[in-house]
């Protein structure tokens, strides 16, 4: 792509083919070797705004948090209001607010888990729970490092939701199946669910809960035991 | 919704390669199972290196978008389907037994500089 011809007007192409997001995932390998030397396991919890990351996330630290020492990196849009909700469970809580002055970005990158890692005493912990963002979209094109992930999705949120955002369902290792105590007030037909899934992602694993009645939420504590061990999906990129 | 930051993303890598070019357009390759819409790309491709540093080379560049369907490869029949919709399915034989072979590039693939601005 010389420049040989400086005198001549009219245009020049340059080939590139560089990846768009080759930055992040140059960032998001350097998160993972961080995490990798602390010998720290870490997984990406994904979900839509109000499908409950939080609360299992909640239940989760109670049961967990006394035997296992555990970080969570919080990613919030403008408020500390999740980070305050998991106060006291003995965690380490680092929070990333993505308000950066109109809005806010709508899922956590590379570079922002990367911020977060002085404030976790890594070389302390086993397990490190990043909580993305509320939404369907964005979160699933940013890898952050994390060896596995996990998507919450609430039976609240219909059937159809796989078909609709088939990159998030697709990236996921475990669909968690939430608010299932819900079941006998709504019309989710949990096949049809299944099927929607399936086609989007098939053979995923999939997990039902209740992180209100926790139902289920043992066995999700048993599968980040040792998210390595359960059958992970293919990587997507 | 994270069009912008990718459009930053863009930005940055165009300006690196360009080293000083005044750039006019720029080419991006993005498959059909990426969660982008071109249009917002495009809309937000403006905003994304006004007044950022280091990025004055784009200053009323163009971004063009070339779409690539998504495609699988069937592991049983062998037959190559382009997907209307996004599930993995072969259209010949009905298996979901497929690869996927397109949809998801996510490329910078080329950018065009004024060559009258160039000092040989």
């Amino acid at each position: 792509m010389g420049d040989h011809s400086g005198y001549r007007t009219g245009a020049e192409r340059v080939e590139v083919l560089e990846r768009i997001l080759g930055e992040n995932e140059r960032v998001a390998r350097a998160n993972r070797a961080a995490f990798d030397a602390a010998g720290v396991t870490v997984v990406n919890l994904m979900s839509a705004p109000g499908a409950g990351k939080t609360t299992l996330l909640a239940e989760t630290l109670r049961r967990l948090a006394p035997h296992r020492r555990i970080g969570v990196i919080e990613g919030d849009i403008e408020t500390s209001l999740d980070a305050d909700r998991l106060a006291g469970f003995g965690a380490s809580i680092a929070l990333v607010n993505t308000g950066n002055g109109f809005g806010g970005e709508c899922h956590l990158d590379a570079p922002m888990i990367a911020s977060a890692l002085p404030r976790l005493p890594l070389a302390e912990l086993d397990l490190v729970i990043i909580e993305n963002v509320g939404n369907l979209v964005c979160p699933a094109e940013f890898a952050v490092g994390e060896d596995r992930r996990a998507m919450v999705f609430a039976v609240t949120e219909g059937e159809e939701k796989p078909l609709k955002y088939p990159v998030m369902f697709r990236s996921a290792d475990l669909v968690l199946v939430n608010k299932t105590d819900l079941l006998p007030h709504l019309d989710f037909d949990t096949e049809a669910f299944r099927r929607n899934l399936d086609a989007v992602h098939p053979g995923v694993d999939v997990l039902a809960i209740s992180a209100r009645t926790g139902m289920g939420v043992n066995a999700w504590c048993d599968w980040l035991a040792d998210p390595l061990g359960a059958p992970g999906a293919a990587p997507t990129r | 919704m994270h069009e912008l930051s990718i459009c930053r993303s863009v930005a940055d890598i165009v300006a690196r390669h360009a080293a000083g070019r005044r750039v006019t357009r720029v080419h991006l390759r993005v498959g059909a199972l990426r969660q982008v819409v071109p249009a917002t790309l495009v809309y937000c491709w403006e905003l994304a290196h006004d007044g950022e540093p280091g990025t004055a080379v784009l200053a009323g560049s163009v971004l063009v978008v070339e779409a690539v369907p998504a495609g699988v490869r069937c592991r049983r029949c062998g037959a190559h389907s382009e997907l209307a919709v996004p599930i993995l399915r072969c259209a010949g034989c009905g298996t979901t037994d497929v690869v996927l072979v397109s949809g998801e590039e996510f490329l910078v693939t080329s950018f065009e500089v004024a060559t009258d601005a160039v000092e040989a």
